[in-house]
């Protein structure tokens, strides 16, 4: 029997039973199609996850008032509440540890804001100039905080674009407006460039005034929110964070370090947990559309073996004149072979148009590797070639004359 | 030429065995002409299928062409019947919903002769088995009883069998259809020489032939030349 003849059968028996075949492909499609979605968004959010760290600054060091967090104690130290450290100390680091390129300390917390009617709850953040480049803040327009801003304690204020839109509109320059904070006059003296991310903490949706200002007038007292330093190099930035606590520990007169009324937060660290935290959630929805794609191959098999049965008769037939054990199973292989790749080639386009779409409507960044691919249709091909085999096996086995008399 | 010797066949039944043949000897010579006659459950579809090489006697030798076919394998079985017969079955056993002509050229297929060649030698064996070329394309669940018996004819024809093996191939069919089908038997054994087989309750259809066998109860009861030949 030839190949093209194999083929041709195989395109009769999957048509005379339209329906089923259609059913069997969609359990197929299902299946791959959720692996590459899954593995798409998953992989998507790993790499959106870099690079928000990444966003944060490079080789940047948070330094914490509270406790520190040990391992498996997820026990918030009152981020921004607890009072520990002050600007005195953000001096002390840049004037003792060696291998810091910037330092910038921050007082921040959520304020009322209001423009020409319009109002918005936002994040206030106190710091200093530095701070652009700790981490990685680009000037859209106008100019961001100057430290004559901070000797002067200016009511001045550099606004995220998020901000803006709230307040002023989109596409509006805010530049030389009056804005309200806490009920407070300050005057806009430049804009961020926007740099994505949404909800809570998105860097979009901030306001920077002069430190010395927050303190004086919002915070009322000398202490500090967060202190961010940028080691000189990714190799540094250990020894920096070391040096650091060191440091700090010494000035707040603390022997034990595990008594540290502030911690320490070193970039990579949280680059590594957040990968970790992706990978897992990958790995998850990966397994779930595996799942899925086994039950598809369960599905052919089921039909197949329905079609067997159902199809003694014909069996008994072709041996009857002349097919061979190998005649007979090669073409129920192939039916087996064909639903799964027809099922596996639909399956890759619609789950590339899913993870499109969902790249497309924002949702998420995804990405489709050619891995996914050859991983969902590479357990096609084999679910195809298993799960078509066992009945491929039985109905070659039959005996012509039984199966001809079968009812 | 055939050689039965001492054939037996034994069905399971549960604990009961069913003695379907119990020692059946006979020879047919190459270009003879024979019809198989016995009461109902005689054992003639038995022996029959055993003739056919569709399946293989408990007990006793069958020699084809001095080959003996029963210690063979299935797949040498099953060249045998792709090479050299051509079954006619009593339950015509077409492919549903495949045309007429798919039919015909279904044991092609699997002796891969090529296409074209195919649908001329199904498109000749079914006018020889004399059904008009309007119904090549029906579906065989369009045809009537005695059409769809060409159709089955046409297939044991398609691959040039020296042995044609016929289990009642006139049961539905009128008397005049009837005649058509067993003159096409009969110039395949006379202008081609094949060897024909053929059973039958009928003993005007037996009468085509040049031997008669009858059987009953698995066992040969006679053997004779035909009379009154027709
Ligand atoms: N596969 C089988 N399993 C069990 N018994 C069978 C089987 N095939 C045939 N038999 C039995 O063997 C006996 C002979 O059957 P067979 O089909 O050869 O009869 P037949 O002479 O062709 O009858 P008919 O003229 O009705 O076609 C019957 O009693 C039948 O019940
Ligand atoms: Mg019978």
């Amino acid at each position: 029997m030839k190949l093209y003849d194999i083929l041709e059968e195989t395109y009769f028996a999957l048509s005379a039973n339209k329906g089923r075949s259609a059913l069997t492909i969609l359990g197929i499609v299902i299946g791959i199609s959720s692996v590459i979605a899954m593995l798409a968004i998953g992989q998507g959010a790993q790499s959106s996850i870099n690079s928000s760290v990444q966003a944060i600054g490079s080789n940047l060091i948070i330094i914490m008032p509270g406790a520190q967090r040990g391992p498996g104690m997820f026990v918030s130290g009152g981020r921004g509440t607890a009072k520990s450290l002050t600007l005195d100390d953000a001096s002390a680091i840049a004037a003792e540890v060696s291998n810091v390129k910037a330092i910038a300390p921050e007082v921040s917390g959520r304020y009322q804001v209001t423009a020409k009617g319009q109002n918005t709850n936002t994040q206030i953040i106190g710091t200093v100039p530095a701070y652009t480049g700790v981490r990685n803040v680009t000037i859209d327009s106008g100019s961001f905080i100057t430290d004559q801003n901070n000797q002067s304690s200016a009511k001045v204020a550099v606004i995220g674009p998020t901000v803006r839109d709230d307040l002023f509109g989109t596409g509006a320059d805010p530049v030389g407006q009056m804005i309200k904070i806490n009920k407070m006059e300050f005057k806009i003296v430049g804009m961020t460039k926007t740099k994505g991310g949404s909800g809570m903490g998105s860097q979009d949706d901030m306001i920077f005034i002069p430190i010395s200002t927050a303190q004086k007038y919002l915070s009322g007292n000398e202490y500090v929110s967060t202190i961010s330093v940028t080691a000189a190099s990714s190799e540094t930035s250990k020894t920096v964070q070391a040096d650091v606590t060191q440091l700090l520990l010494s000035r707040h007169h603390i022997s034990d370090p595990t008594l540290a009324d502030f911690s320490t937060l070193n970039q990579a660290d949280i680059a590594a947990t957040a990968s970790n935290i992706a990978q897992i959630f990958t790995i998850l929805l990966g397994s779930v559309a595996g799942i899925s794609l086994v039950v598809g191959g369960i599905g052919i098999m089921n039909m197949m073996l329905t079609n067997v049965t159902e199809r003694t008769r014909e069996i008994g037939l072709r041996k009857a004149i002349g097919a061979k054990r190998g005649d007979i199973s090669s073409q129920f292989l192939s039916e087996a072979v064909a639903l799964t790749f027809a099922g596996g080639i639909i399956g890759v386009a619609l789950g590339w148009s899913v993870s499109y779409g969902i790249n497309y409507f924002g949702l998420i960044q995804t990405s489709v590797s050619l891995f996914s691919i050859l991983l969902a249709f590479g357990v096609a091909a084999a679910i195809g070639i298993v799960f078509g085999y066992y009945p491929a096996y039985r109905a070659a086995r039959l005996n012509p004359i039984e199966a001809l008399r079968f009812e | 030429m055939i050689e039965l010797q001492n054939i037996t066949k034994v069905y399971k039944l549960g604990t009961q065995d069913l003695q379907a043949l119990r020692g059946v000897s006979f020879k047919i010579e190459d270009g003879e002409f024979v019809a198989i006659m016995g009461p109902s459950g005689s054992g003639k579809s038995t022996l029959m299928h055993i003739l056919g090489a569709l399946d293989t006697p408990t007990s006793g030798t069958y020699l084809l062409d001095g080959k003996d076919v029963s210690t063979l394998s299935e797949d040498d079985l099953a060249g045998i019947r792709q090479d050299k017969i051509g079954f006619v079955f009593q339950a015509f056993n077409l492919l549903p919903r495949a045309t007429v002509l798919r039919n015909v050229m279904l044991p092609l297929v699997y002796d891969s002769v090529s296409r074209q060649d195919r649908e001329k030698r199904a498109r000749e064996s079914l006018l020889a088995a004399g059904l008009d070329e309007e119904h090549f394309l029906h579906l065989s669940n369009q045809l009537s009883g005695g059409q769809i018996q060409r159709v089955a004819i046409a297939r044991a024809l398609v691959n040039n069998p020296a042995l044609i093996l016929a289990d009642e191939p006139t049961g539905n069919l009128d008397t005049v259809t009837g005649e058509i089908v067993l003159g096409t038997f009969q110039k395949l054994n006379r202008e081609k020489g094949r060897t024909i087989i053929i059973i039958t309750h009928e003993h005007d259809v037996a009468e085509h032939a040049d031997r008669i066998i009858y059987i009953r109860d698995g066992q040969i009861t006679s053997d004779t030349p035909t009379h009154n030949k027709k």
